[in-house]
């Protein structure tokens, strides 16, 4: 057990390393960009007097390196700061947009990991069948085809002509929660189709690579049921790589989604960090960017702690 | 335009006031008969007219579900920064103004209960409209308004109605209800200037600082949640000053910038009204049961401006041959499908005061440019067009057959394809010929002063003509209506005929609403959305 703590002591380490480069990258990155934040937010207005005034107010003329650091003393010490454009407090900003973002990564995972695992599970078990082609088909195609296109589709078909859900994922907290999953339900199933594909191909790929090994034979020849070859011998050691590709695709349920997001009109992080970064609100994309970052170091961190802990060898190494 | 069809369009009009003052029910059904059936209507149809103005009168009720393609996250409620039509929707429904422009396009009083010029127009003297009580309970006194204004004036502001401000020298209260604002010349469009969506009355202290972050306005609507970019909502007024405006009990406004989620979002009843159609799926949005298409022409227009001190555009009959071997009609059907208007090689739109319509349209005429070609002493002509979609959608098309149409009079445009990144600052202005858009303005003088003036940032034809500029500071001065409507005239004849600028269209503002929503006959062109003052001017039937 020891190992696994120095294992997440280390890695969390490393991971604010990552954040800190990911932070410095992204300021030079949005500086580097033609036009600063009062020239985008003025727009046509931008006369150099107002453009003047504006820099002041927001101590925006003040050389780089000065700005950076600030910020990230502030950041230090737990303040984010607030947003250049609407003068929020970013945790009071991100903070809704980081749980709507989350809820419907959630939703997501919940329709589609379990599904994703079960079509894998049964096309390992029915390997070269029927059923393994169409379902190989199907979700390959579904991978296939960008998210908003899926989302299009599925929008004309159970919004338009079925009527069954909102076209649209208008969401906010007066909602009942089993409101709010109704109206999550299609950017949802949109993330699912997109992503199942992924997950079902590992887990099958996993399996059948164990279907060979000789303790399977064995348990094949002693006469057991293949069904029960699968769930108890072969998918315990097939956990290592399946419950890595389910994490890297939860990482992406969060972080990938702003198409969807556009799509759907859903007021999540994405959305927000796209507009951020047209107006160069330098807070809130950095801000956005640490989220993002930090999604994938922790999601990282737990798949490698969940495939040592799924496999005893490696929790007890010699 | 002949002069008897002119009086009929008079007529019209004011069928259409007496249709308002019906619904309003400010004119009785035997005034209205008497007057109907004076200016020629028969007794059948009057008696119509009046039973359908009255069954349209607004009703108070529901909750209007606004998707709007604009706004975003940085928006704030601080007017000095409103650059966008969905924010100054919302601004308009939580505040007023000294003056607004009303959906017939008249300038009249909302704040203020009238207002007086000096005969030099450099001093204005709005008298306040007495007892408007703001959201909060305060009541809007001389203080709040100076305070207001004052916000975008002085050396720090950074409002971006600061140039709009800036001939105003003076501005001091003359008693508890009335504002004089002494001005450095004299300008007959005060009072329109004051209607403009940033100069917004909010409540000041004592010290004069003004409180733009609740959202506390006079208007139909008290902010509940301000969720900028996502979801705002709003309840009714119930102590709104204005009599007939603010039907709606609620308000949720929804920034949905993706067309296809915003259509789509209308067709399931997710929401009552959007605007900015796709003009590319609007006739099929027409067919749709239980939704209704609307088109108002406004002042939104395409320019391709040439700058008239370069050769070879510097020679007046050089420009009429360009001006003529344009096929303006076509570029309507294709560019805009037919949702706009042809321009006339002038900037001021029929949404416009004094637009000039005596002014011959231009049209597409080979002979006529030929024959210009000839007296410029050309037999061929090769001129570079520079075009990039960022100037408008369609732009590269534009120009492309504008390059066909002109071939036929011997005229050859090279196009030249732009980066779209940065066409403002590198092509528009730079460039001796290129695409270009204007919002246009409400105002005649501003959008003459803005992009025709001599020596103005963005003369982007380089125009400079003597007797336009002497108008030009005449008109912005003179208090007489019909003498200010000749000299506009004149300089819109000027511009047509001796300008540097191609005005082949205006684009109307095309949004649509789900069949219960109601709306004046006649909606505002200054700005979309009935003026952006449609969530007080509508009404659920």
């Amino acid at each position: 057990m020891s190992q696994i703590v120095k294992l997440v002591a280390q890695r969390l380490a490393l991971g604010l390393l990552t954040l800190f480069i990911i932070s410095l990258i992204i300021f030079l990155c949005v500086e580097m960009l033609p036009g600063n934040f009062s020239e985008a937010i003025l727009g046509q207005a931008a006369t150099p007097e107002t453009v003047a005034a504006f820099n002041r107010e927001l101590g925006l003329d003040l050389p780089p390196h000065e700005r950076y650091f600030t910020w990230l003393f502030n950041m230090v010490q737990g303040d984010f700061g607030r947003s250049l454009a609407s003068k929020r407090e970013l945790s009071e900003l991100l903070g809704y947009r980081l749980e709507n973002t989350l809820f419907l990564a959630s939703v997501a995972a919940v329709i589609a990991i379990p599904l994703a695992v079960t079509l894998g599970v049964l096309a390992a078990l029915y390997r070269d069948s029927f059923y393994d082609r169409a379902v190989n088909v199907v979700t390959l195609s579904s991978i296939s085809f960008p998210e908003f296109f899926v989302a299009y589709i599925l929008i004309l078909i159970l919004a338009q002509n079925l009527g069954w859900f909102p076209a649209i994922s208008n969401i906010n907290d007066e909602l009942g929660f089993w409101e709010k999953i109704y109206r999550t339900a299609l950017p949802a199933f949109t993330l699912t189709l997109v992503c199942v594909a992924h997950m079902m191909r590992m887990t099958r790929a996993a399996i059948i690579n164990l279907l060979a090994s000789p303790y399977i034979e064995m348990a094949r020849l002693k006469g057991l049921r293949p069904g029960r070859i699968i769930l108890k011998h072969a998918l315990p050691n097939a956990l290592a790589p399946i419950i890595n590709v389910v994490v890297l695709n939860m990482a992406y349920l969060v972080v990938g989604v702003v198409l969807v997001e556009v799509v759907f009109v859903y007021p999540g992080l994405g959305q927000l960090f796209v507009d951020s970064v047209r107006s160069r609100d330098i807070p809130v994309v950095q801000a956005c960017s640490l989220i993002f970052a930090m999604t994938y170091v922790l999601l990282n961190l737990l798949a490698d702690v969940l495939s040592i802990m799924s496999n005893p060898r490696l929790l007890h190494p010699r | 335009m002949p002069r008897d069809i002119k009086g009929g369009n008079g007529n019209m009009k004011n069928i259409d006031q007496l249709k308002q003052l019906a619904r309003d029910q400010k004119v009785s059904r035997r005034e209205f008969m008497s007057t109907v059936t004076a200016m020629g209507v028969t007794v059948a149809a009057a008696s119509t007219m009046w039973s359908s103005s009255v069954q349209a009168a607004p009703k108070r009720g529901g909750k209007m579900r606004m998707g709007s393609a604009h706004g975003n996250t940085t928006d704030t409620l601080d007017p000095s920064t409103f650059n966008n039509g969905g924010i100054i929707q919302q601004g308009y429904a939580m505040r007023n103004h000294l003056s607004e422009v009303d959906n017939n396009g008249t300038l009249i009083p909302e704040l203020s209960s009238g207002w007086e010029a000096s005969d030099d127009a450099t001093e204005w003297v709005f008298t306040l409209r007495k007892g408007v009580e703001f959201h909060n309970g305060k009541t809007m006194d001389a203080n709040d308004v100076i305070s207001s204004m004052n916000y975008h004036r002085g050396k720090d502001s950074k409002s971006a109605a600061k140039p709009l401000l800036a001939p105003v020298t003076e501005l001091k209260a003359d008693g508890k209800d009335k504002v004089v604002f002494k001005l450095s010349g004299g300008s007959a469009d005060f009072p329109y200037i004051v209607s403009d969506y940033h100069l917004a009355i909010m409540p000041a202290d004592a010290s004069g600082k003004v409180d733009w972050q609740s959202g506390v306005g006079t208007g139909a609507y008290i902010k509940e949640k301000f969720e900028p970019g996502v979801r705002s909502t709003y309840k009714r007024n119930p102590n709104y000053f204005k009599a007939g405006r603010g039907h709606f009990d609620e308000v949720e406004f929804l920034t949905i910038t993706d067309v296809v989620a915003r259509t789509n979002a209308l067709t399931t009843g997710e929401i009552d009204a959007m605007s900015r159609c796709d003009l590319k799926t609007v006739h099929l949005l027409k067919r749709r049961k239980g939704v209704k298409v609307e088109e108002v022409t406004g002042t939104l227009h395409y320019t391709i401006p040439m700058h008239t001190d370069v050769a070879p555009f510097d020679n007046n009959h050089v420009r009429m041959a360009l001006k003529y071997a344009l096929d303006r009609e076509v570029l309507l059907k294709t560019i805009l499908r037919g949702h706009g208007v042809v321009g006339n090689d002038h900037p001021i739109s029929t949404a416009n005061r004094f637009h000039n319509g005596d002014l011959p349209q231009r049209s597409y005429d080979l002979d006529k440019a030929k024959f210009h070609m000839k007296k410029a002493g050309l037999t061929s002509l090769s001129v570079d067009l520079s075009a990039a979609d960022a100037a408008f959608v369609g732009a590269v098309d534009a120009a492309v057959l504008y390059k066909e149409h002109a071939a036929k009079a011997g005229i050859n445009i090279n196009v030249v394809r732009e980066p779209s990144d940065g066409y403002w600052s590198n092509v528009w202005l730079k460039k001796p010929w290129c695409m270009v858009y204007w919002g246009g303005r409400p105002i005649e003088d501003m959008m003459f002063s803005q992009s025709l003036a001599t020596g103005a940032d963005w003369n982007e034809s380089h125009f400079s003509h003597k007797r336009f500029m002497e108008l030009l500071v005449k008109a912005r001065a003179e208090l007489d209506e019909p003498k200010r409507r000749a000299m506009y005239y004149e300089m819109q004849k000027i511009v047509n005929m001796e300008g540097g600028t191609v005005v082949p269209l205006f684009a109307n503002y095309v949004f649509a609403m789900s069949d219960k929503v109601h709306h004046d006959p006649k909606m505002a062109g200054n700005w979309d959305m009935d003026g952006d003052k449609s969530l007080e001017r509508w009404w659920f039937g």
